[in-house]
């Protein structure tokens, strides 16, 4: 992987003059991911926040080819036009060679655009999927979606009198497309930089499917300072809230341990979705918390042989 | 020189598709359309066609994927039915405000529910404010004439708009019948090389498809698909007299059947113009002006010239394959009545829904049509508007 | 901006393609800022994280070190002061009240001189 300050020579596949609130955490994502690609690369995008403020006609912030057709189909849409190159490519007409990235947020992916990611992973179109996972319907004003944790506040999730906030726990997607047994899996986290880059580089240049689950600090729905964007993201995986892992050829690889375990509890403290929690009604759902991630922690040590 | 063949509809449309050589296919099985994805899905195996054939997870998947094939650059194509169709809806509209040419094979099917396989029209009369072109097809014969004409009036560069071509269910998809077919190299020259506008795998222009488009530019682009949906009719007209050039066979928006001198006649579209036109045969042997006209461009909406070719009508039925539950009449009936107003003395127009669910339609049954019509004409006016042919009382 | 404003229908690319790459930063988003980020040169050590997190694109960085601030575009949301890990614990990056924008805010939050009756 290149250093800052070689990468720093190379110009932004993405502009200045998106819409994104201040602080916002998808547009280093994408930074990054293109950053990453080592070919042209192809981009298309599931409604959410991250295709409408990047694509306000007649302005777009994008440097690459960029489709967005609907919510719940961006892997579809993305299997489309990478059949299209495969065609076009076997029959001459381009003989470039061209990379395709799908991008959805967590509703777009876990929920509404499942079915639609998971027939795409299942052809084996050579294409990377990239979740920008806020971990709620944040462009349409904080709902809960199935990437909500629990104890989480949301508009549809709210606490209150007799409510924690969410219940359930998150579903994992990561896990569920590692049970696709596609070539490619990994997590990721904008704040480890050189960690995020070095798996979308990976991941295009396998061939055939990869998909990465990218977790994306909001500041409107976690509610916290828009400074705090990054170092949110960096305390989701020292908490191991958010481990960073990769699943390449079905091999599980750890790709950052956390010299010290931190406590969620100051994970969730800087976030006033979860205030309420620290209540003496709602400790104990702190607790809760805790013991699952650690449950899980383990368990991931466990399949990458730590 | 044609070739004489027995196919049926579905083999038909699969042999068309086979010859156009679309770059993708993207589809999804939908009984009475699965053939066609099935017989496609062979000849790729076969290496007979050189397409990429995405076997998507759903209808919604297949008209996603075949937008995102289409803005990439590549003839993208795909088929569907009824329920199908339904599902593609979100982005059945959306394939037509991006300006995408696809071809897209529809075998009409009763829209669930109650859940049914056989023909009516709900389905694509329910996708006509899409903003795709329709075309309708009598029987095989038509229906592969219309796909390979689909193509050429879709990418024409006034046009850019995509295109359903409809058969009948199980009438015209599962009957065989003997029809012509064109050589593969000339249908090879009629479909030519496709030049894509601003495709996406152009990546050294990069272009931004699908993006938010608010109150300040919308109007703007509805207005340039509503033009595109208008300049389509001449288009049309102009692929069929090429058409005929090659094949001898000639088509229009319409079909008109016994219609210059008739003072009655028959609206209908698809398999059921065949049985109406056996049942004008036999009523101009009893002396009868008896007439037909079977629409076969439903969009564009040919009203001007259906006006024209209805003026001279005492009597005049639409017959409506679906309803539109809208407590008057069925869509057929109020697009002819509209495109009928402001006509000077205009004939009384009434109604007949029939065949909803595939219920049978007989020559008794267009027959009994045309002798209301004949009591209308007589008296100068119609007791109803709308009649359900064919249901038990 | 590909499509001028006094465009009539048929004069705007189809199907609302944008055919400018990257037109957006011509759309100025440095209004939204109450607190500007201020570079103190003596401690920056041309980490270059702030180049790399900026989410505004509004870093530029230069022959591999920091360049300047796009204040046309910079929103003021912090994250760049954040990541700095400065010299000696002393903050490249700091951000300190925008007087132009807060010029501007105190204007739009004044009483109207004339009120219409």
């Amino acid at each position: 992987m290149a250093t800052l300050k070689e990468l720093s020579t190379r110009e932004f596949n993405i502009s200045s003059g998106h819409r994104a609130c201040a602080g916002c955490a998808f547009p280093m994502i994408i930074k990054q991911a293109l950053m990453a690609a080592d070919n042209p690369v192809v981009v298309g995008c599931a409604t959410g926040c991250m295709e409408v403020c990047t694509t306000i006609y007649p302005y777009t912030a994008w440097k690459v080819p960029f489709i967005h057709n609907a919510f719940e189909n961006s892997a579809a849409t993305v299997s489309g036009v990478e059949a299209a190159y495969q065609s076009l490519r076997r029959k001459g007409k381009i003989d470039k060679k061209i990379d395709f990235i799908a991008f959805g947020g967590d509703g777009g992916t876990y929920d509404i655009g499942f079915q639609s990611l998971s027939g795409a992973m299942e052809r084996g179109h050579d294409m990377l999927y990239i979740c920008y996972d806020n971990q709620a319907y944040m462009n349409t004003g904080i709902q809960r979606s199935s990437a909500t944790p629990r104890g989480a506040n949301t508009t549809t999730s709210p606490a209150g009198k007799e409510s924690f906030g969410k219940k359930q726990y998150r579903k994992d997607l990561t896990e569920v497309m590692v049970a696709h047994g596609i070539p490619f899996v990994a997590q990721a986290s904008p704040a480890m930089w050189s960690d995020l880059m070095s798996k979308v580089n990976r991941a295009l240049a396998v061939e055939g499917p990869a998909f990465m689950n990218v977790i994306q600090p909001c500041v409107l729905g976690w509610k916290y300072d828009s400074s705090q964007s990054v170092a949110l993201a960096k305390l989701a995986v020292d908490t191991c809230y958010w481990p960073l892992y990769e699943v390449v050829e079905g091999k599980y690889k750890l790709s950052y341990k956390p010299k010290e375990k931190v406590p969620v509890r100051e994970f969730l403290q800087k976030q006033d979705r979860f205030r309420h929690l620290f209540t003496p009604k709602n400790e104990h759902i702190i607790d809760e918390i805790q013991a699952e991630i650690d449950r899980k922690w383990e368990a991931l040590l466990a399949k990458c042989g730590e | 020189m044609s070739i004489r063949v027995a196919k049926t509809g579905n083999e038909a449309v699969a042999e068309a598709m086979r010859q156009m050589r679309p770059d993708v296919v993207a589809a999804y099985p939908i009984t009475p359309q699965t053939e066609i994805v099935q017989i496609f899905s062979g000849f790729v195996a076969d290496g007979l066609v050189d397409t990429e054939m995405v076997t998507v997870e759903s209808e919604h998947s297949a008209m996603s994927a075949t937008v995102g094939a289409a803005a990439a650059g590549a003839r993208a194509m795909t088929a569907t039915s009824a329920n199908g169709l339904a599902l593609m809806w979100e982005i059945v509209y959306i394939a037509a405000s991006m300006r995408l040419p696809i071809v897209m094979p529809v075998v009409n099917r009763a829209l669930s529910g109650p859940i049914n396989i056989h023909c009516d029209h709900s389905d694509t009369m329910g996708a006509r404010d899409s903003g795709w072109i329709q075309i309708f097809s009598e029987n095989a014969q038509e229906a592969y004439d219309n796909t390979l004409q689909a193509l050429r009036i879709a990418e024409n560069p006034n046009v850019l708009l995509p295109a359903m071509v409809t058969m009948d269910g199980f009438i015209i998809s599962h009957a065989m019948e003997v029809m012509e077919i064109l050589e593969d190299e000339k249908v090879r020259e009629w479909v030519g090389e496709y030049v894509p506008e601003n495709p996406l795998l152009d990546v050294d222009n990069p272009v931004t498809i699908g993006p938010l488009d608010l109150y300040d530019w919308n109007m703007e682009h509805k207005r340039q698909q509503a033009e595109a949906m208008v300049q389509s009719k001449a288009v049309i007209l102009k692929v069929a007299e090429d058409y005929a050039k090659l094949t001898g066979r000639r088509y229009g928006l319409f079909e008109e059947y016994m219609l210059e001198d008739a003072e009655v006649a028959v609206v209908v579209l698809g398999s059921t113009a065949g049985t109406a036109k056996v049942v004008v045969n036999e009523l101009r042997k009893q002396g009868v002006k008896a007439g037909l006209l079977k629409l076969r461009v439903f969009r564009p909406f040919p009203a001007e010239e259906i006006a024209a070719a209805l003026k001279h009508v005492k009597a005049i039925a639409v017959m409506d394959r679906s309803d539109s539950f809208n407590a008057i009449s069925g869509p057929v009936f109020a697009e002819v009545r509209s495109a009928m107003y402001g006509v000077q003395s205009a004939p009384a127009i009434v109604d007949y829904i029939y065949g909803i669910g595939g219920r049978d339609v007989t020559p008794e049954h267009i027959r009994k049509v045309y002798d209301d019509l004949a009591n209308i004409a007589a008296r100068g006016k119609a007791d109803r508007i709308l009649t359900y042919l064919g249901v038990r009382e | 901006m590909s499509v001028p404003k006094n465009a009539g229908w048929r004069d705007v690319p189809k199907a609302g393609r944008i055919l400018e790459p990257g037109s957006a930063a011509e759309y100025e988003t440095g209004g939204w800022r109450t607190y500007r980020p201020q570079h103190i040169p003596e401690n920056c050590i041309h980490c270059l994280f702030c180049w790399l997190y900026c989410p505004d694109m509004s870093v530029i960085a230069r022959d591999g070190k920091f360049g300047e601030i796009n204040y046309k575009s910079c929103k003021g949301c912090g994250v760049c002061a954040q990541v700095c890990p400065g010299k000696r614990g002393q903050k490249a990056l700091v951000m300190v009240l925008d007087e132009a924008a807060a010029a501007t805010a105190e204007e739009s939050c004044a009483e109207p001189k004339a009120q219409t009756k």
